[in-house]
């Protein structure tokens, strides 16, 4: 009754906002193309390519700017401002570039832009500087083609650099934006607000945290696959009313969306959902190397160290059923530290061991020593990865079946990377994810996760666990410098085998990549979650 | 009155100060910022590296020092998220959050005081009853269902109102209004009945009872024995002695409905400066959050301030009494 009575009243008040706005049509759209409207929970944090390695500002970037070699719907590389690289020695790339092209200004891209952009990106306040690691010297050899001195052999220099811009110089100088913004100075860097790129979109205006309009390059290289004539993106941040905005058809994409509404969306006649699998894996870690866990009821020694004990706390855990009961399918199992569209995937390795009874498990810790189990706490996130805590929350049950008390410690993510990652390395047992976005290859997640931490090499940086093994360094280091593929894959063959006959990690999944659009939008979704609107085509 | 304006000025120098003092304790457990910013393998040297930079080793003290330093300046420096001048980026959503706290309150006052009068005058009828009912509502359902509830209707199943954002705003020399267009007015409606709700809700139960009160009182009585006509009465008389109370509440809401907006910009993507801090929480940007908690620290000390000098001219008696201390 009461309800009614305030919806009579709110009635009423939209009849008069009706009546305000009948004499007011809506703009035409483009007899050209069609208007584009998606929102996400966040916004793009700048418009310079270079000021944040995150998945997100890039993908949004890759409409404006352009790289020298890019990604296609399988995230295979192909010619994008180059047309052709290679080696000419180990140590020594070229990229012959493409001619003909225009930045945004109607400007042409030359040798010189790319050589700038590239030493931006590997300059001062970038955030880019893990792609030129082994980069010595960048070099301009003629108006077609630079080339690139690195200091050891690199493989994967060409598949990094996906992901690295190219700007134009003479804008940049113009508008002193030669280097990336430096937080630590009081002004703002032009580049943070404006693009000046070359890619199929052109930056029209942009309102941080609010909107980003984009409008079709006419004068686009490439030919369009889209039928887009502009692009309007909305930040919002509420989940409900991303849902709302979407069912009503005032945007045409969600790009996150919240997995309890998968169901609805995918019900409701108008909309649909587009899901597939994201290059990140999401795993446990076990503190391998310290004498006593930090936090456990055993004392004296440490119950990980025991290969036996993790291979009774890996085969407890159920992936399937993670998947099936906290997940609601949205997950794809792995037994491996990469996913399947990364280079050095081994197939035929990604098997997982199959589940132990309760009373199997028993039996290997009482092996071990632990014939009654033991106590040790479990780190998780909770807004980091998808249910990631509710996944926490499974495995303590699932490990409590078999003795293993888990103690559950969950906190946000801004507190909990601080603890879990080195170098306070502040946990004996943890969830992280992993993605080797950067150079989509499984070298990056060899250095970075199993091998042995290093300072000064810079390896083993994020295995807060300390995982070591010997056998599995020198492998590792010999399929960072092989650059035959063959040889190579089996390098990553044997050093995948190591790892994963150790038990050293438990990998559990990769999550899934869920879009929602309305019906009458088609687009790609890829891998590497960098959703792309030269694809996006509107009925 | 000099020394009484003197005298609140240096009370909200010292509350503004300790507000920002606990702001910046407290931020320092919201977590790490430097996680925020960089990708998955920067290496842990270019991490310190960075936090070094920023001053983040330095101690609590030394930090809050810096920041009022800068801030008595007027520098904010750049947000850690976005690298844009803290500064800029307020003043550019402070007008979205103003226009939509003013015209809350406006529906609020607009719509609470009349429904209080009445349901003051005929506390019995039947009207009356349903709008307590209406307002028990309005008091007791969160914000954030409110506004959920109002998209739902509105914007899914009716389809006449936005359900997110501020439509077309102008931007008119630095300040953007959403009140020049159509799609900016439309935008307008359900945040700002969502945001005012409860303010209504408590300014008609406040006009109502004070109206209970007062309309019992002998010189209500008196004026109808001098054959005033009602109209007169009631709002001439009797509405303008409930107002002192009425104006306290206001004023100090209107502070809580700038502050607040929080979730009501969250719920409809409301670019102001309450989802501006949400986000700077969610990434630890120490600098746009400090600045936000000065700016709103300084909003309720200057409405504070207002309302005491309404006071002044609302109500003869405290006149009086200021000049009663003087002398003694």
């Amino acid at each position: 009754m009461t309800f009614e009575t305030r919806r009579l009243i709110l009635a009423g008040g939209a009849a008069v906002a009706l009546a305000l706005a009948a004499p007011f049509a809506a703009a035409p759209a483009d007899a050209q193309g069609k208007v584009f409207r998606w929102a996400n929970d966040g916004d793009v944090n700048s418009m310079d390519p270079y000021a944040r390695n995150e998945t997100f500002l890039l993908a949004f970037l890759q409409n404006i700017y352009e790289p020298l070699v890019r990604r296609d719907k399988e995230s295979k590389l192909e010619p994008g401002l180059a047309v052709k690289w290679g080696q000419t020695a180990p140590k020594t790339w070229y990229f012959d570039l493409r001619q003909g092209v225009k930045f945004h200004d109607g400007t042409p891209l030359t040798a010189d832009d790319v050589v700038f952009s590239l030493n931006r990106a590997n300059g001062k306040g970038s955030n880019m500087l893990t792609y030129f690691a082994t980069v010595e010297k960048i070099r301009k050899v003629s108006d077609s083609r630079i080339e690139i001195d690195t200091n050891v052999p690199d493989p994967l220099l060409a598949s990094k650099w996906a992901v690295i811009f190219i700007m134009s110089k003479a804008w940049a100088e113009k508008n002193n934006a030669l280097t990336v913004g430096d937080l630590t100075k009081q002004e703002e860097n032009f580049a943070t607000r404006n693009a000046m790129g070359s890619g199929p979109f052109k930056l029209k205006s942009r309102e941080p945290d609010v909107k980003t309009v984009l409008e079709a390059n006419k004068d686009w290289w490439d030919k369009p696959e889209h039928n887009l004539s502009e692009v309007v993106f909305s930040r919002i941040a509420n989940a409900a009313t991303r849902v709302a905005a979407l069912r009503s058809g005032e945007i045409d994409m969600v790009y996150t969306v919240p997995p309890q509404d998968t169901d609805t969306l995918d019900k409701d006649p108008n909309t649909k959902i587009i899901q597939g699998p994201e290059t990140r894996v999401v795993y446990f870690g076990f503190d391998h190397g310290r004498k006593e866990l930090l936090y456990s009821n055993v004392k004296g020694k440490n119950p990980f160290q025991d290969k036996r004990v993790r291979e009774a706390i890996y085969r407890s855990i159920d992936v399937e059923a993670i998947k099936k009961t906290v997940m609601r399918g949205q997950s794809y199992p792995v037994a491996l530290m990469v996913a399947p569209v990364i280079g050095g995937y081994m197939k035929d390795l990604d098997q997982r061991p199959a589940m132990l009874t309760p009373d199997q498990a028993k039996k290997l810790l009482a092996d071990a020593g632990y014939p009654n189990g033991f106590e040790v706490t479990l780190d998780c996130p909770t807004d980091r990865y998808v249910n990631d805590e509710k996944i926490c929350q499974a495995v303590v049950g699932m490990l409590a079946r078999i003795g293993v008390k888990i103690n559950l410690r969950a906190q946000t993510r801004l507190k909990y990377f601080a603890q879990i990652l080195l170098p306070k390395a502040d946990t004996s047992f943890w969830m992280l994810g992993w993605s080797p976005a950067a150079t989509f290859d499984v070298h990056d997640v060899f250095v970075n996760l199993i091998q042995t931490p290093n300072a000064e090499s810079k390896k083993g940086q994020f295995n807060p666990g300390s995982y070591s093994n010997p056998k599995f360094d020198e492998l590792a280091d010999k399929v960072q410098i092989e650059t035959d593929v063959a040889k190579r894959n089996a390098l990553i063959a044997e050093a995948t085998k190591v790892y994963t006959s150790d038990y050293a990690y438990i990998p559990l999944h990769q999550q899934a990549v869920i879009y929602a659009a309305r019906k009458n939008v088609d687009l790609v979704l890829t891998a590497d979650n960098a959703f792309a609107l030269r694809w996006v085509k509107m009925k | 009155m000099i020394a009484f304006l003197i005298r609140r000025l240096f009370q909200a120098a010292i509350v503004m100060l300790t507000v920002a003092l606990i702001a910046f304790v407290l931020f320092n457990y919201v977590g790490d910022p430097i996680n925020a910013m960089v990708g998955q393998d920067t290496s842990l040297q270019d991490r310190e590296k960075l936090r070094q930079d920023l001053g983040l080793n330095d101690s609590v003290p030394v930090r809050f020092a810096r920041f009022v330093g800068n801030a008595v300046q007027g520098q904010f420096g750049l947000s850690y998220r976005t690298a844009e001048p803290v500064g800029r980026m307020i003043l550019e959503r402070l007008p979205a959050t103003l226009e939509l706290s003013f015209v809350a309150a406006l529906f609020a006052l607009l719509v609470g005081v009349p429904m209080g009068v009445y349901s003051g005058l005929h506390p019995r009828s039947w009207t009356s009853r349903i709008l307590q009912a209406v307002s028990l509502i309005g008091i007791s359902l969160p914000t954030f269902l409110i506004g959920i509830l109002l998209i739902l209707i509105f914007a899914v199943g009716l389809g006449v109102l936005p359900s997110f954002g501020r439509g077309d705003a102008v931007n008119l020399g630095g300040w953007t209004t959403g009140f020049l267009t159509v799609s900016g007015l439309k935008a307008l409606i359900l945040p700002s009945i969502t945001l005012g709700l409860f303010q209504l809700t408590l300014i008609m139960r406040i006009v109502r009872s004070e109206m209970l009160e007062v309309m019992r009182t002998d010189y209500i009585k008196f004026a109808r024995a001098r054959g005033l006509k009602h109209r007169a009465v009631n709002f001439g008389h009797a509405l303008r002695n409930t107002l002192v109370p009425v104006i306290t509440i206001t004023g100090l809401q209107l502070g809580q409905l700038i502050a607040f907006a929080i979730i009501t910009e969250t719920v409809f993507a409301w670019p102001g400066v309450g989802q501006l801090f949400v986000t700077s929480v969610s990434s630890a940007d120490m600098p746009v959050m400090s600045a936000y908690l000065a700016l709103i620290g300084f909003l309720f000390v200057t409405i504070n301030l207002l309302v005491d000098l309404l006071y002044f001219a609302i109500d003869p008696r405290l006149r009086t009494a200021q000049a009663a201390t003087r002398v003694s």
